[in-house]
């Protein structure tokens, strides 16, 4: 009798703890992983095998889609400099609300004349075909605008990497660093305005978004 | 729990005790599988989601001196002119006297990799040991695809040297007459 009652004690474990921990885990993963937001230009990227990762901060991104062209920061604080440099530049003004939605969006696609109006829609109003994308040309003038904004990021990282320099533990990433995300199926001219663009600024080091392609031998 | 046990268990208590015990007891076994597998599907999307980032250097513009250009021996480029329908046009040494004339070759590790295997051996042999040369040309034609499918070749075949330069006229020539110029 004794042992028969040992052996059935032995043969069912307790799950509840696991029970609790795995689904502590679960829901953490899960969190985590919709925290990013869904992009409003759908690029689907070519594949390569190329292993470095993009980076999370320090980063402007140009996606390339269906012939238009947004611009996007990754960092909110880099994206307020940048929006107060440009309003300066093209004499458009911005509201104290406009700056904190602006902070918010991660990648646009209008000329600059009608982004108030694109900032005073919700969030899931700014769908991509209301957006014509932004202005670009071979010239290094105010009209093509996708310089500008690369330009003033790339100051607005500066200045705020420079305003952090006191604080404790800080490292200086560096200057702000270019992707381009392209459509695999986007045609050349378009990449390549891109490209024109970067270099005229001496921006001669980008790099291309990919998607992951296993080694083939 | 306990009192409710106690008040029914007067008729027979131990029948009664053992099925609350039964009952007490959900299996969780299936239930932590099913939390595990999802874990394991949210932490590989979680890390794999992050896109790969290909660097990309190009020369800086001369903008004072635009015919300040190195002369490159004939016997050491060759020059990528990336078409449409994913073909591309190679040849080697100069357009006018080309050592090997213009041909059409697909993508991928029966194309274009065996020519630049072929070149990066041939090259030193015919220009006193000196390195291949790639010259990429991407025709207005071609897509963003071909691009980076070429420049992963590059890093594939562990090319040293090459660079992403603009077609001229005569080279689009060369493409329509191969027949890959098309929209």
């Amino acid at each position: 009798m004794g042992k028969a009652k040992v052996k059935r004690a032995s043969t069912s474990i307790d799950m509840t703890a696991m029970c609790d921990v795995s689904f502590l885990l679960l829901t953490f993963f899960v969190l985590t992983a919709t925290a990013r937001q869904p992009e409003v230009l759908v690029v689907d990227t070519p594949a390569s095998t190329t292993p470095d990762k993009l980076p999370d901060d320090n980063l402007g991104i140009i996606s390339v889609a269906n012939g238009k062209i947004f611009f996007g920061v990754k960092n909110p604080n880099v994206r307020e400099i940048t929006l107060r440099n440009m309003s300066q530049k093209y004499n458009v003004a911005f509201s104290a609300e406009d700056y904190e939605k602006f902070k918010q969006l991660d990648e646009f696609g209008v000329p600059i004349k009608n982004l108030r109006q694109l900032l005073s829609l919700e969030n899931d109003a700014r769908k991509e075909n209301i957006q014509p994308g932004i202005p670009v040309d071979s010239t290094e003038t105010a009209s093509n605008e996708l310089y500008s904004w690369v330009q003033e990021a790339r100051k607005a990282t500066i200045e705020f990497n420079r305003s952090r320099e006191g604080e404790k533990d800080f490292v200086d990433p560096g200057p702000m660093k270019v992707a381009i995300k392209a459509d695999a199926e986007e045609k050349y001219p378009v990449v390549n305005l891109i490209i024109e663009t970067l270099r005229n600024q001496k921006q001669n080091k980008f790099s291309f978004v990919t998607g992951l392609r296993a080694a083939e031998e | 729990m306990a009192e409710l046990n106690q008040d029914s268990g007067k008729g027979d208590k131990g029948g009664k005790v053992r099925s609350k015990k039964n009952g007490g007891k959900v299996d969780l076994t299936a239930m932590v599988d099913l939390a595990f597998l999802l874990i394991t599907f949210f932490m590989l999307t979680t890390s794999l989601n992050k896109p790969q980032a290909m660097d990309v250097a190009m020369p800086d513009k001369n903008k004072i001196d635009q015919n300040d250009n190195l002369e490159i021996a004939d016997t050491r480029s060759i020059t990528l002119l990336l078409g449409s329908d994913n073909k591309i046009s190679w040849y080697y040494g100069q357009l006018a006297k080309p050592i090997y004339a213009p041909a059409t070759v697909e993508y991928g590790k029966e194309g274009i990799r065996q020519v630049l295997l072929k070149m990066q051996k041939e090259v030193p042999a015919r220009s006193q040991g000196k390195d291949l040369i790639v010259v990429i040309r991407p025709s207005e034609k071609s897509v963003q695809r071909n691009l980076v499918d070429i420049l992963d070749e590059m890093k594939i075949v562990d090319v040293k040297r090459y660079m992403i330069s603009k077609i001229n006229d005569d080279e689009i020539e060369v493409l329509k007459s191969e027949g890959l110029y098309n929209d």
